[in-house]
């Protein structure tokens, strides 16, 4: 089970990696989480999913509207992590 | 009315992933079937199938690209890749020119249960992901293909069973002659997998000679006891003759005929009548006589019914002149909505290569067929005129005419 920030936020990177398809050099904290993963609004239904079977909760895509750069997606998993 | 040619063909089948493996196994008779045992714990009666590989495609397309391709899809954009390439038609082309795409495809059931499969577990409809809805429609093939070779034409998919692909090229070939299009990817692709067979494996139309899977198909043979689902996918890229001619396009035949008719009985008993009137109709149109036809790829499928009821119709028409037939589903098995598009392709192939692949596995034709000029085994030949025909539930039948130039 994921606890610590370093374990949430290595997860994090993991299936980003593996499942979008980033170099990993390319994610830095203050980068722009859309920009870098080239995100487009289909995506962001496939990271709900990545989410859901990484941390097992579920969100909803709408959530993602004040998120911009990766460390504001950490910060988001992080206070669901902490508050399930 | 404008002149319509093949310039460039692919193929990822079970006999071969390219045009020229494909080549060497219609020559030598190899076939494709084998055992998915997988089949026997689902409760089928058959465990026979065809075996096509999954393309690794994870070089070649974006994450996005691939996400929306279901398994038949991925064997489309191989025989796409690989006729496009022959064809000459590369990206500054696509992009200039007004492409089209008309596939044959008439199912997509591995990617529409693993949806419903998820949504059980889950009970949220955003947890099946992204990509399971541009895999489950039937339209599956064109909707991806028309976005990864960003295409401007013509772009829709046929589902009409086991015609599927034959009458996609029939309307390829027509929005051409008629001069709406200049160019159209057309073809057919067939899932594999056994989501997508457990209700026609239901109906015993499948051969059980699993004891021996290469010899299991045996179209028009006395023992012969069910057809063997097989899959993959065939491109022909059509195109007008002027246009094919401007580009210094190779040109690897003329479409000269397209005909089709409703059998207007059954849905799934086969019709001499409805047989016979498609392919007098294609003879009609390109207008030649039986005697021009040098060899006739057979629908026929290794099934009870079917390979008598083509095989008389073929007799009806062609008793005088006695053309070379063989089905090449003795080999491949039956690729269903990919069939009518990979039988031109491997005739195609015949063409090419001076001579008739044979009907593996006939030892004993049906006595009443007996009258038909079987290629038992490969024959060497070189000849300029052939007629393909295919049929499907519901009793669509379509046959196509194709010659050299």
């Amino acid at each position: 089970m994921v606890t610590t920030k370093d374990e949430i936020i290595d997860t994090i990177n993991g299936f980003l990696v593996e499942e979008f398809e980033v170099n990993a050099e390319e994610i830095h904290p203050e980068a722009s989480l859309s920009k870098t993963l080239q995100l487009d609004s289909l995506d962001y239904v496939d990271l709900v999913v990545e989410i859901e079977n990484n941390f097992g909760f579920k969100v909803k895509p709408e959530d993602f509207q004040g998120i911009h750069t990766f460390l504001d997606f950490y910060e988001y998993i992080i206070h669901k992590v902490e508050n399930k | 009315m404008k002149r319509v040619v093949i310039t460039g063909i692919g193929i990822y089948s079970s006999i071969g992933q390219n045009v020229e493996e494909v080549r060497h196994s219609l020559y030598y008779g190899k076939s494709g079937i084998v055992l998915d045992e997988i089949r026997k714990e689902w409760g089928f009666r058959s465990s026979l199938s065809g075996y096509v590989p999954k393309p690794e495609l994870k070089e070649l397309l974006s994450r996005r690209q691939r996400i929306g391709l279901a398994e038949q899809g991925e064997y489309a954009y191989m025989s796409t890749m690989e006729a496009l390439k022959q064809a000459k038609i590369d990206e500054e082309v696509l992009a200039k020119e007004e492409v089209g795409i008309i596939f044959g495809n008439d199912s997509s059931a591995k990617s529409s249960i693993e949806a419903f499969d998820q949504l059980r577990i889950k009970r949220d409809t955003t947890l099946i992901g992204s990509g399971s809805v541009f895999q489950s429609m039937n339209s599956t093939v064109t909707m991806n293909l028309s976005t990864i070779f960003k295409l401007k034409g013509i772009n829709f998919t046929v589902s009409a069973a086991c015609a599927s692909g034959s009458h996609a090229i029939g309307l390829g070939y027509l929005m051409i002659k008629t001069g709406m299009q200049e160019k159209i990817i057309c073809g057919g692709a067939q899932e594999i997998n056994f989501y997508a067979m457990g209700s026609f494996d239901g109906l015993s139309t499948f051969s059980i000679r699993e004891n021996e899977p290469t010899k299991a198909s045996r179209p028009f043979d006395k023992g012969r006891d069910g057809l063997i689902p097989s899959g993959g996918a065939a491109t022909v890229i059509l195109e007008s003759y002027e246009s094919a001619i401007k580009r210094g396009a190779p040109i690897l035949g003329e479409i000269i005929g397209y005909g089709f008719s409703s059998n207007g009985d059954h849905i799934s008993h086969p019709s001499v009548s409805g047989c016979t009137r498609s392919l007098e109709m294609a003879m009609e149109q390109a207008n030649v006589k039986a005697s021009d036809i040098e060899y006739i790829n057979a629908h026929a499928t290794s099934t009870i019914a079917g390979d008598l009821s083509e095989g008389k119709a073929i007799l009806d028409v062609f008793g005088d002149s006695k053309p070379y037939v063989s089905s090449t589903k003795s080999m491949t098995g039956h690729e269903m909505w990919m069939a009518g598009a990979s039988e031109i392709v491997y005739s195609l192939l015949m063409m090419h290569n001076d001579f008739i692949a044979p009907n593996i596995n006939l030892e004993n034709p049906e006595e009443e067929l007996k009258g038909l000029n079987f290629a038992y085994q490969a024959v060497e030949k070189k000849f300029d005129t052939f007629l393909s025909n295919s049929f499907g539930f519901g009793g669509t039948n379509s046959s196509l005419i194709i010659r050299k130039i």
